[in-house]
Formats: structure tokens, sequence, C-alpha cells
């Protein structure tokens, strides 16, 4: 075993969940948010935003989904960079290659040709341009017609599909089927889950697209396996061999179960079960190679239909979507290259291969700072003579918020050195030292310094009243010595006017 | 910069929430209530205020609806705003419905008013609503930004904070900061704001133990149906029905009692339904407990606890002297005998026999709970949907019938209006609440006149109505109308809980959130006044309490913006921060009360002081750290310095010590010392390095000074009587005060040494 219950469970400890569009800060200077995605129910792309950039991260993401709250790429406008890392076009683009077909095609239906013609909400309809619904639709009713006609013949029907979305509409949609072509036949869903994830799906509705939604102000269940299961159409065990599985099993059914690969869970047993009725059918996702999935089942007189289901973005819709998102970089799987990054856009295109770390460039200014305006009025402005500007030192509470660097009127005790300034610049002149303070009625003489061979000249100022004390002023450096506390400040304070302080 | 906060309603007063609230431009409404204790013109908020013209779109930006409690709290008058942006959480979206449904039936029933609108009126308007989630943020337009938290109160309610540019409010509407039975306590983040506005219902009371009130609550019940009377709760569809349901629900099975339980209310079943199907909505705990099994096997204690049985019927179209929605006859249920079937219904029959024969005994209840999995509907249930009740499209009751029947316990059951009076002791939940008409009314006319009954009002009656004259002071008698005399003989008990938050809470919440100002709402005038000057004495923070129509302008906050410079940056935000300690301090009080504290890192650390804020005339204002200052300025850095060298008497040392030091004075810094030891005494919250030669305190250094002419030994005259050791002194001037503590301290060392 890799890994125990008891880890999954302490990991999980460590995981912080979040909704849609929730912020989460990590450190203060880190806001990080979820949007939907489409692809699943709760699946969700990222925005990472920090003072100084925001990137929004794109994964596999559905536009419109029939089950899961759709694809929100509003969320993700204004990022400075995109890294789009959506590989559902991998397995196509690889055939894609060998014929040597290319995309050129692809942007006719899209018509992006110029930007002057092409506001948001147009590129906005097309991305969301019901063709890639109604292609979907139309796998689901073959499968399901496929289905139906196995059941009619007196076979089963086996469906190991792990999308969880496709699962619940074939519910769905098999039944009304079956309902409609009056025939009764059982549909089991077998998972150790199986239980849990029905009654899941049906308290969620802020996670699921508009039209589920409605059925919660409705009154509806989200999902009609409800109602199948109340009409008990519809059951579901966690396990082949459970004790109520058996009291009730009858063939033909139509059994949903794990595993896609074909080699691990209820889907082996039932498999081999039905591997030699000509009748019976097989549904499968691709991704899996079939001909070695199958090797342990063979001969097969089952059918088995392979599907794929849309899992990301079409490649044609990439563009339109960059175009509207506008990043300044698009960061993106180099063997994307030749289908993203149209020439004359204003995104810069950067592609990254495993392994390689890739260094965005940091377009954004200087980050600011908020300073509140309670505090700013209570700042001690000093005004620089020569060069119009005035100057002060910032005190309070500096607060990272949301990325954002925020002064605020802090607590002052917690600030020992407002009293002092903290840096001096200038030049000193002993003259005028001596006559600031004669005005505070400190008397003292100059010892002009001499030039020793290697050692800095230093000048001395000895004050003899009220009290003796010594000012060592040498090129960069002034040093107060005295014994008695009071005078000692009065002479900072006389050093103080003669410097430029701050 | 200000907001400015006009208040329309719940201005001195319970009831009728409604305020508007501009910051930087942009216009909010909070809630949209109506007061159910008048029936004119003050029932409603006078929003002639907010635009003469009633174009209302121009005039608001968003209008932000907490909650539903009360009967119709978004009445028809906001169905005139609801255009626009309208902004309230999943769970009250999808309760409007059956809210609104039943305040329009119950003001043409009641009062015989012309509807003022329809149900399809109230499903249109619904389907422009935003409904958000919890901690979701909202962008509603570029500068607006809306997010809720979780309130407590009710299902769905919600705390709203706004943000337009850099200033921040939140809107609390009714909140409860003390867990109940099925909805946790307000959460909310610790936010920068400028103004809390929030509800004051209990601005002075402070509650006991949650638990010693529900010993009260519930020992009276007993005792009345102990004596064979009749209990009558008038409550609202929700929050309260269910909390005390489940109360009594594990009451009755602790003693064993076989006394019926009636829910009357047909809005409470439905309202049950969408807690179930909401159950995501309400609290950890009743989530935690319904395991992973299944979200809808409410297992002992939980809130849907009661209603074991289900459904509801519609209206009974044949009586029609009684004008509420009030359902229809069916089942009592008595787990011990099977069923008993209270009208002749066969859908009842099926539904009952089938509870009956699948509890009983523990095994067969975990047998329910495998194999009704679903959140789905008893069979007789959807028969009852599909054939009886078939004029109502918006209940469904998706129970399992598992639930807490386990043994005995409770009939929850549809009450007859003939069981009104029927003999023997019942407990019968009733809408509405505050018994300001409907069924709640009819009953109580019914029990009143007997001692042996007891009504108990759950929560706040509002003026006006018969709860409040009930609660205040027991009237012998109650004139309904000139013709109608209620004898109130029976007794009445107040349940002090409510799901408002007490005094406390709103102490709690205020102080927690430390916003620049606070505005009080929803409460009786002189209890917020009370409060306001409470939370200006000991939070320093200043309240109002506006009344009704008047406006409150506070200033926001407002920042300058400055670039930043990354060297500043570096400096002051490395990881060697101190927390501050008050901050912390004040977080630990809250802890019992459940608020997540997400607070952003506070930083106490001077070094932001080294930073430099340069304003030019024509030029963004820049902060940089003074190191670059000199850079921009052209110019050197003078560095200043103080110093003093000055003799501590050694003399009294152990003679064996003071040979050490002279062989190496490093033994005067050494940790072990007797000066370390005392310089850390003394000065406990700095930290004092030994560095072996010399000493440091922050930018104070000492080391022992061996010159004999040393030029820092400014003593008027240098005494040779004692045996002198020279320290040797250098500071910075920012640390001028340390500096002469230290040597002060170090002098008296040499006094005071033994
Ligand atoms: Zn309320
Ligand atoms: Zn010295």
């Amino acid at each position: 075993m890799f890994f125990s219950a008891a880890d999954v469970k302490s990991c999980m400890q460590r995981v912080q969940v979040l909704k849609y569009a929730e912020e989460a800060c990590y450190n203060g200077s880190i806001t990080i948010k979820a949007f939907s995605s489409g692809l699943e129910i709760g699946s969700c792309n990222w925005t990472i935003s920090s003072p100084k950039a925001n990137i929004g991260h794109v994964s596999s993401s559905i536009f419109q989904s029939e089950t899961a709250m759709d694809f929100n790429y509003h969320a993700l406008q204004g990022c400075d960079a995109i890294l789009y890392s959506d590989n559902s076009a991998r397995n196509i683009l690889g055939n894609v290659e060998d014929e040597n077909c290319h995309f050129a095609s692809v942007n006719s239906d899209l018509s992006i040709k110029s930007d002057t013609d092409n506001s948001w909400e147009v590129i906005g309809e097309a991305l969301l341009n019901a063709d890639e619904r109604s292609e979907e639709m139309e796998k689901l009713a073959f499968i399901i017609s496929c289905a139906v006609d196995s059941v009619e013949a007196g076979g089963s029907v086996l469906v190991p599909i792990g999308r969880l979305g496709i699962v619940l509409q074939l519910l769905e949609q098999l039944s009304l089927s079956l309902k409609s072509s009056n025939l009764k036949v059982p549909i089991y869903v077998i998972s150790t889950i199986a239980e849990e994830l029905m009654a899941f799906t049906n308290i969620i509705p802020e996670w699921l697209c508009k039209l589920r939604q409605e059925k919660l102000y409705s009154g509806e269940p989200l999902f009609a396996h409800v109602e199948l299961t109340r009409e008990k159409r519809l059951h579901t065990f966690p396990a082949v061999h459970s004790l109520e599985l058996l009291k009730i099993w009858q063939e033909p059914c139509i059994v949903f179960c794990p595993h896609w690969s074909l080699r691990l869970g209820p889907v082996v047993h039932l498999l081999r079960r039905w591997c030699r009725d000509q009748n019976s059918l097989l549904v499968m996702e691709e991704g899996v190679d079939a001909e070695l999935a199958l090797l342990p089942f063979k001969p097969m007189a089952m059918k088995a239909l392979q599907c794929s289901f849309l899992s990301g973005i079409k490649l044609q819709k990439v563009q339109p979507l960059l175009k509207i998102l506008q990043p300044d970089f698009v960061v993106f799987p180099e063997y994307l290259r030749r289908h993203i990054g149209p020439p004359n856009s204003s995104s810069s295109f950067l592609g990254y291969s495993e392994n390689q770390t890739l260094r965005i460039p940091n377009r954004k200014e200087l980050p600011e700072l908020y300073i509140s305006m309670d505090l700013a009025t209570q700042l001690s402005w000093t005004k620089l003579d020569h060069m119009d500007t005035s100057i002060a030192r910032l005190k309070g509470e500096l607060v990272m918020e949301h990325g954002k660097h925020l002064l605020l009127p802090g607590n002052e005790q917690a600030i020992s050195s407002d009293t002092r300034p903290l840096l001096h610049w200038g030049a000193m002149d002993l003259e005028s030292l001596l006559a600031a303070l004669q005005k505070m009625g400190i008397k003292g003489s100059v010892e002009q310094g001499m030039s020793d061979a290697g050692s800095e000249i230093a000048s001395v100022l000895h004050i003899f009243e009220p009290s003796k004390a010594l000012i060592e002023v040498k090129a960069t450096t002034t040093v107060i010595s005295a014994s008695d506390e009071s005078l000692a400040s009065l002479i900072s304070e006389a050093v103080n006017t003669i410097l430029n302080s701050i | 910069m200000a907001i400015e906060c006009l208040v329309l309603g719940a201005g001195q007063e319970v009831g009728k929430s409604c305020v508007v609230v501009t910051i930087n431009g942009k216009r909010i409404m909070f809630d949209c209530g109506m007061h159910m204790g008048y029936d004119d013109h003050r029932r409603y908020p006078d929003f002639s205020l907010i635009s003469e013209s009633g174009h209302f779109d121009a005039a608001l930006t968003c209008i932000v609806i907490t909650h539903f409690l009360l009967r119709g709290y978004v009445y028809d008058n906001v169905l005139c705003f609801l255009s626009y942006y309208l902004i309230l959480r999943y769970p009250t979206k999808a309760l409007a419905p059956l809210m609104l449904e039943d305040y329009r039936k119950v003001m043409v029933d009641r009062r015989g008013e012309e509807e003022q609108f329809s149900s399809e009126n109230v499903l249109d308007c619904l389907k422009k609503v935003t409904a958000v989630d919890l901690k979701q943020t909202v962008q509603v337009d570029k500068d607006l930004q809306i997010r809720a938290y979780y309130a407590g109160h009710v299902l769905g309610a919600a705390m709203f904070y706004a943000k337009v540019g850099e200033s921040a409010m939140v809107y609390t509407g009714d909140y409860n900061m003390t867990p109940d039975r099925h909805l946790g306590a307000a959460q909310i983040d610790r936010l920068q704001l400028d103004l809390l506005i929030t509800e004051s219902t209990y601005a002075t009371t402070v509650r006991d133990s949650k638990y010693a009130r529900e010993r009260e609550f519930l020992k009276s019940v007993h005792k009345c149906v102990a004596n064979g009377g009749k209990v009558l709760i008038p409550t609202f569809a929700l929050g309260r029905a269910q909390e005390l349901c489940i109360l009594l629900d594990d009451y009755w099975e602790r003693m064993n009692l076989k006394v019926p339980i009636y829910f009357s209310a047909g809005l409470t079943i439905q309202a049950n339904m969408y807690y179930k199907m909401l159950i995501n909505w309400t609290s950890q705990k009743v989530k935690d407990t319904h395991a992973t099994r299944n979200a809808f096997d409410f297992k002992h204690g939980d809130f849907t606890g009661a209603e074991g049985t289900i459904a509801c019927s519609p209206k009974q179209s044949t009586s029609s002297d009684c004008s509420t929605s009030e359902l229809a006859p069916s089942v009592a249920l008595d787990g011990s005998t099977g069923i008993e079937t209270s009208a002749d219904r066969p859908s009842s029959r099926v539904l009952s026999s089938k509870i009956a024969g699948s509890i009983g005994t523990e095994e067969k209840i975990s047998y329910i709970n495998r194999s009704s999995s679903s959140p789905l509907l008893l069979e007789s249930d959807f028969e009852e949907k599909n054939g009886l009740c078939s004029e109502k499209t918006t209940y469904i009751s998706c129970f399992t019938g598992s639930v807490t029947l386990k043994n005995s316990v409770v009939a929850v059951c549809r009450f007859d209006r003939s069981l009104i009076n029927a003999p023997g002791p019942c407990v019968l939940f009733a809408t509405p609440g505050m018994i300001s008409g409907g069924f709640s009314l009819e009953v109580f006319k019914n029990w009143a006149p007997s001692e042996t009954n007891l009504v108990t009002l759950p929560g706040y009656c509002v003026a006006g109505t018969i709860g409040h004259r009930l609660m205040s002071g027991k009237p012998t008698t109650i004139e309904l109308d000139k013709d109608t005399q209620i004898d109130v003989r029976c007794q009445i008990h107040q349940l002090s809980f409510s799901p408002h938050t007490d005094a406390k809470g709103i102490m709690d919440l205020v102080k927690f959130l430390s916003p620049k100002h606070v505005i009080l709402v929803h409460g009786e005038k002189p209890k917020m006044a009370l409060l306001k000057a409470k939370i200006q004495a000991e939070l320093g923070i200043p309240g109002y309490d506006p009344a009704n129509n008047e406006t409150v302008c506070i200033s926001s906050t407002h920042y300058v913006k400055a670039d930043l410079s990354d060297k500043l940056i570096q400096t002051s935000l490395s990881p060697n921060f101190k927390f501050l300690k008050t901050r912390l301090a004040a977080d630990c009080g809250l802890d019992s009360l459940n608020i997540k504290a997400t607070s952003p890192l506070q930083l106490c650390d001077d070094r932001i002081s080294e930073g430099i804020l340069t304003m030019g005339k024509s030029q963004k204002a820049k902060v940089v750290h003074q190191d670059e200052l000199l850079v921009i300025l052209g110019d050197e850095k003078q560095g200043v310095q103080c110093a003093n060298c000055f003799p501590v008497n050694m003399s009294n040392f152990d003679k064996i010590k003071s040979a050490d030091e002279l062989s190496g004075e490093v033994q005067l810094f050494d940790k072990s010392s007797q000066l370390y030891a005392k310089l850390s005494s003394e000065l406990p919250e700095l930290n004092i390095q030994d560095c072996g030669e010399f000493l440091q305190v922050e930018s104070f250094r000492a080391s022992v000074c061996l010159l004999d002419n040393c030029p820092h030994r400014t003593m008027d005259n240098p005494c040779d009587t004692f045996e002198a050791v020279y320290f040797c002194c250098t500071w910075a001037m920012e640390d001028e005060k340390l500096a002469w503590k230290v040597i002060s301290i170090m002098k008296n060392f040499g006094i005071n040494a033994p």
C-alpha cells in the first residue's frame, strides 16, 4: 500500500475548501480564487493575484455544461498572464498532425477577421454557440439508442464511465427512453460511493448549471435520479456481492460502475459475465486503448461502443477566448505552438515544456502603498528647498491585505523612534552649531582639527557650560559626548537644526 | 469621502428593515421589509425618499436581501424593483416563492385585501434575482463588490459586505452569535470597515445558557401535557419550528412520552423540504452528523427529526371559513402500535404502514438507512403530490422517513381542524407566529379559555399582535374586534431564546470587526440608546441609532496611493515581524463565539519607519527606503552618534571576581554575569545581546574602556575614590531614552552591588 486511509484523512485536514469566487489569502499577499470551469461539478480554474501580477490558470474547461456550472471565463479577464493548460486537445492533436490537417480552416467558422468588427459579445456568442452542446447531446442519444436496442434484444448494458456529469445525464435520458419504449429494466449503480454520490449531487445547487438551479427554485429535485430511485427503477449498491443486490438482481439490466480501465472494480466481474453475449453492450470512454483493455475478455461477442466526450476547450475556441481575456502573456504547452498565438495579438506567447522553468517578465509597475488619509495627515512633513518636494517619514502599521500594502494608523507605542530623526545629511558647520547652542544657553569653544597624516580631519567643539561636553565632527560623522542627559538632548536638538534630518 | 445612510425602516423599531446606503456614488438598498403591526402606510418603508418619481432603477445600484423571516419580508413593493440587480443567497431565493406565496394568501384571506401580486408575478420576478454563495465575491459593477457571510438566524440568512473603492461596510441583517440546533453561529472575516450596520433586537438582553432556557421550555411543556393540557406554539415557518421540534423530539424519547405533536403549518413542512435539499447551508454539525452514508438520513436529534411523516395536503377547499393555507387531516403515527389514521385517506395509510413497518427496532432502522439511501420521497408522499395536491406545485417532500421515529416517539402529523377540540393533551406548532391571525389565532381562540392549556411564544412579538399583548403582562381578556372577546385563562410561557443575537453577541461582533462607525437598526429605541452608549464607552466606536427616514452621514476611509520601492518592501516584509500582542489578545475572547478570524497579517515592525514618503508637485507620491532617499537627493549621510564614558563602582564586588574581570573584561557581559542579569530583569521587553566584548541593546553599545584619556569621558571631576571600571557607550540619536535608561541601571548596579 502506498498510503492508508489515515494518510488521506490527515492530508485532507490540511486542505482548505473554497467556494467559487471566494477569496483565499495566503500570507496576505497572494489572493487565490476559484471559478467554475464547466468540466465537471465543482471543477475549477484559478486566479492568483499578487501585488506584482495576476495570473489565471485555465484547465480543461467547457463553455456550456448540462450539469456543472458553466465555464466562468469572464472572471479571468484582467489577468496579466494566462497559464493555458487545457491538455484535452493533446490526443486529438496527435491524429491531426498525422493527417497533416491544420487548423487554418478552423478560423473560418468563428470568423475572426479584424479587430475592428470584433466586439466581445460577438466572440462571446461564438464561444457559447450551441454546436458543442448539440454534438454532445447527439452522442448521448446514440449511446442510448444502442443501449435500448441491446436491452430489447435481451442483452445487458455495462457503462464503466468515470465522468460524473455524463453518468448523471445518461441516467436521466436512459430512463426516459426506457419508459417511452415501455421497457421495465432495472438500472444499477454499483460503487462504494454510489449512494453518497446520488445524495450529494442533489444538495449542491450552487455548483450546477442554470437549468438545474431553476429546478431548485421550483421545488424539483436537481437530478432525475431522485425520482428513479423512488420509483425503484434505479438502485445503488456498494459492491457486486451486496446482499440486497443479489436479492433483487435481474437481467437484462443496465449497470453503471467503475472502473473505466476495465481492470478494477465491479466492471471486471460483469464483463466476464456478459462478454460472450452478443446482445450485451459495453460503453467505454475514449482515452483507453480498447484493444488492450478488452484483451483479457476475448473472444468478445459483446458489442463495445467507445465514445469521446467533450473534455475541454476546442482548439478553435482558444483564440477567441484569449481575445476576450486579453492577457499580456499567454503561457501554453509547447506542443500547441502551431495552434495558439496569432501574430497580430497584443499578447506575448511563451511555450512551456516539462521540467523547464519559464520566467515571465513583470510588466507591472511598482506596487502601491495605500496610506490611510488619517495617517497621512498626521505625518510631519519637511520641505526640501532645492527640490520642490516634501518628504515625511512613515509611521503606523503596515498591513498586507488581499495583495495590497496598506499603511494604517497603528498602535503608536510600538514605535519607539518617532521623536528623533533617524537619518541626517548635509554638512556640519561648527560655527552655526555654536551659535545655535548659544541660543539655548550653552557655551563652548571650537578647536579646529589638525590634519594628521593618515587620519581624518576632526574638529572639536568643547562645551563647558552648563557642564562639560564634547562634540567631535568629522567629514561624515558627528559624535556627541556628554555625561548629562538633558545637556546631551539639547545638543542633539541643536545638531538636528544644523543638519538636514528626517 | 462619506457614506450616506438613509434608514427607511427598522429605525428605532423592530420590523420593516430597510436601509439605503450610498458609498462613493453607488446606492445599495439592504432589505425591504414590512411591519407586521400596522395596516396603514406605516407598514411599508417610504420609498418616495429614494426617488420621488418612482424611477428606482436609476436611483439604486442594487438591492441586497439578507433573509426571509417574517412572512413576506420582501413584499409587493419590491416587485417593482425587481427589474434589476437583487442579491440574495441561494436558500433565500429558493425559499422566496414559498414565503411570498404564503404572505399573499394571508393578506388576501385575513385582511380581505385585493391581491397585490400573483404567484406568477412572484416566480417571474425571482428569475431576475441573482443568488450568491457564501463568501462568493460578487463584482456588481466595476467598483462595487458584495460578499455574503453566514449569519445563522434562519436558513439562508446572510450578512453582507459591500465595498466601493476603499470604503467598506457590513450590513448584518438579523444574525445569531450562538449556534442553535440546526444552524451555526454567524461567521465573518476580520475586515477593514468604515461602517457596521447591525440589528439590535436584543440590545440589552444577555441571555443565560442555552441549556437552561431549553430545559425551562421543555419542563413547561411537559407539565402542561402531563396535566392533560394542550400546548400551542405559534411559529413562523423557518428556523424556530424546526429547532423546537428537535428539542421536543429528543425529550419525548427520553421521557418516553406518547403525547402527539402536531405540525399544522404547511409552510413549515415545505420549508423542511428545502432545509433538506439545502442541507449544505445548514450548520456544520448537522452536516457532520449525517455521516457520509446519506446526507438525508437524519439521525436522532437532527432538526428534521420530528416530522417523520411528511407530506402536505392542499388547503382544504371545503372549509372555506378558515382562511389560511393550513394543511388538512391525516395521519397520527404511533410507533409502538403501528398506525392510526385520523383521516380515512388511503394514501396516508400506505405511508404510515410503510414507516411503521420499517421502524421499531434499531436493526430495521439501519435497514432503512441503507436502502432508502437517496433523498427520496416516500411512495405515498408522491402519490399525494400527484393526486391530492396537484394544485400546488412547490412542495415535494424528500424525507426518508427513517429519521427519529426510532421507537416510540413523536407522531408528527398534520393537524385536523377537528382535532382542535378533541380530548386529550397535544402539542401543536401553528403558523403564523405572534398569533397575528390565521390558524394560530383560530386555535388560540379555542384553547385560551382553559387554564390547563399553555401558549408558548417563541421569540419576539411585534407591537400590535396578540402575541405582544400576551407577553406584556397577562391580560384576562383580549378583544379581537367589537364582537369577539377571548377569555385568556391559559398559561403563557415566553421562550427567551430566539434566532437573534443578544447584547453580548452584538458587542462581540462590533469588537471583532472594529469598524470606524456603528449604526444600530431593528431594535427598540431606549435599548438602542443604551447599547449605543455602551459601544461608545467600551469600544470607543461612535454609534448612531437613526429613526426612520433619517440620514446618517459618516466619513469613510480614503487612501493616498504612493508607489512603493522594492527595497522598502523587502526590508519591511522580510520575515522578521512581531505579531501585535494586543490584537492576539482580542482574538482570544472570541474563540468561543466561533467567529472565524482570517485576520490579515499584522506587522508590528518599526522598519516601516525606514520608509520616506516623498511628494513632488507634479509627480505621483513615492515611498522609498531612507537609504534611497540620499541617492535621490545626491547627498551623503551624516552619521550622528552620542557617546558617554562613565565609571561604575566595582569595589563592592567579590575580590576573586574582580580579579577575573581584570584578566578579561569579557566576564562582565557574560550571560551569567550579574550585570547582564540585572539589565535583563529591568528591561524585559528588550533584546539584550551579549556580544562578548560588548553589550548591545538596539543601537546602544557598551564596552569596558581601558583608555586613560577617553574623549567621551566628559565628567567634570573624574572620581578616583573607588575602584572604578569605565564603560564606553555609544548610541544613535533615536535610542536616546533607552541609552540613558541603561546607563542609569549600570550606574545603580555599581552602587547597589552586594
Ligand atoms: Zn429576521
Ligand atoms: Zn571611554
